[in-house]
């Protein structure tokens, strides 16, 4: 099976090839369309800044590349984030996979509370049964680090509470995205990595 | 809910792990990379390695020591001692660390806050800070409790947070090495004037000083080494604790 990892200015796509390489796969990192065209599987990492990461994908024609591809892709964090319409970290265009919106995180809860924004650590993420989600508990703990997310949306196959509930997973046709980061999220996390070379489309 | 994070601290000297007893006595704990992947195993939520001779000996933390940890474990971990630039921490996250941890530099040279912040982004700058209580109020102290400062610990905390930290590791020098448990009350000061999260570390000796650090300290993770290193409590033990005493726990 071929992995394809896009090479873009993100912050932890060194994480997600150890991950890979933890799992017995051997990821290719690369920001070449037809290899990436050619993957059976497309990670889309991404720590980072909305417009920045929009830009640099933009200035190699990796926007239109990405919103093309027929395999099974699979957005992480900032990745994830990067599949809606519209981000509102800058007021960034995103890639418009799907119509949602990128939200900053409140740091005041519904019941009045007062949060910490960004969120950090290990919380609860509530999924319906998608295949991503195979062999998992009902509400499996993975690690967040973010201060925007995605609304709940058509699109939505997990939540989490922070204040309010947001995405916390999505699946559109064969494009998927998590807004946590599965690389270290211990064996959960690994599960669900196994889950998405696993999928059958 | 969001859980309390558990974090065990690695110190290490020439590659090994050790623990000083405040921060004089050192004890031999073993191989890093072993004992990390022991603790991912036992359910640690997050660790963080520090370098605690980098600074003194002006040393930096090995890359190479961060390359290996990266490929052997699946939780994020953070890496501090003796950075003091740009390229310092580019260096490390390049080796794979989740975050970095600035102390002394910082102190030395606050713009060093932003301009980490700027580059890597907020989510992976820790400033480490270590406190001491001193004529009814906190100060700062450097080079791992070596140095004295008059920089009050509340104040540095704001401004480090101003400046883009993305997590405060709090320290408290009265209490590390005497497992009498956490400095509570600095660490509700600074927590309840923050936006983000803060790490309390110092003085575990018990089950119960993590269950009152997080109910009445307002910590947002927790950090201890020595009473993990040697297994006087294990990991699953505390968060079966903490989960029967209402604390949110990853189990």
């Amino acid at each position: 099976m071929k992995i394809i990892i896009i090479k873009y200015n993100a912050g932890n796509i060194q994480s997600v090839m150890n991950a890979m390489e933890r799992l017995g796969v051997n990821p290719i990192l690369s920001d070449d369309p037809a290899e990436i065209q050619s993957a059976d599987r497309v990670i889309f990492p991404g720590v980072g800044e909305a417009s920045t990461a929009m830009s640099y994908l933009r200035e190699r024609g990796l926007d239109k590349v990405i919103c093309g591809l027929p395999q099974p892709v699979l957005g992480i964090c900032l990745g994830m984030q990067l599949m809606g319409s519209f981000s509102e970290e800058n007021s960034t265009e995103c890639l418009g996979i799907l119509p949602a919106r990128v939200k900053k995180l409140s740091n005041t809860a519904i019941d009045g509370s007062l949060l910490k924004v960004p969120h950090v650590g290990w919380n609860e993420v509530q999924h319906t049964d998608n295949q991503l989600f195979d062999g998992m508990p009902d509400c499996p703990f993975f690690y967040f680090v973010h201060s925007y997310a995605m609304e709940i949306c058509e699109s939505t196959i997990a939540d989490t509470d922070y204040g309010k509930p947001f995405t916390s997973a999505i699946q559109c046709r064969n494009f998927y995205g998590v807004q946590f980061h599965p690389e270290k999220s211990a064996g959960v996390g690994e599960q669900l990595l196994r889950n998405f070379l696993n999928l059958q489309p | 809910m969001l859980a309390k994070r558990i974090i065990p601290c690695l110190d290490i000297k020439d590659g090994r792990t050790v623990k000083g007893v405040n921060f004089v006595e050192l004890r031999d704990a073993g191989d890093p990379v072993e004992l990390a992947k022991r603790y991912v195993l036992e359910g640690a939520d997050e660790l963080v390695f520090l370098d605690i001779t980098a600074t003194h000996e002006q040393r930096k933390t090995l890359v190479e020591l961060v390359q290996r940890i990266a490929h052997a474990i699946n939780i994020p971990f953070t890496v501090g001692g003796g950075i003091k630039s740009v390229a310092d921490v580019s260096a490390l996250l390049e080796a794979g660390a989740d975050k970095v941890s600035v102390n002394s530099a910082a102190v030395r040279r606050p713009l060093l806050v932003n301009e980490l912040a700027k580059e890597f982004g907020s989510q992976c700058i820790v400033v480490a800070i270590d406190a001491k209580a001193e004529k009814g109020d906190w100060f700062v102290y450097l080079n791992g409790g070596r140095l004295a400062t008059d920089i009050q610990a509340l104040g540095w905390s704001k401004e480090v947070e101003e400046r883009g930290a993305g997590e405060i590791l709090l320290t408290s020098m009265d209490h590390d090495g005497s497992k009498k448990g956490f400095a509570i009350g600095l660490t509700k000061a600074v927590s309840s004037q923050l936006h983000i999260p803060v790490i309390a570390s110092g003085g575990a000796g018990e089950m119960a000083h993590f269950t009152a650090i997080f109910k009445e300290g307002k910590a947002d993770a927790a950090l201890a080494a020595s009473i993990f290193h040697f297994g006087e409590i294990p990991i699953p033990v505390l968060k079966s604790y903490l989960n029967d005493h209402k604390i949110a726990v990853r189990i």
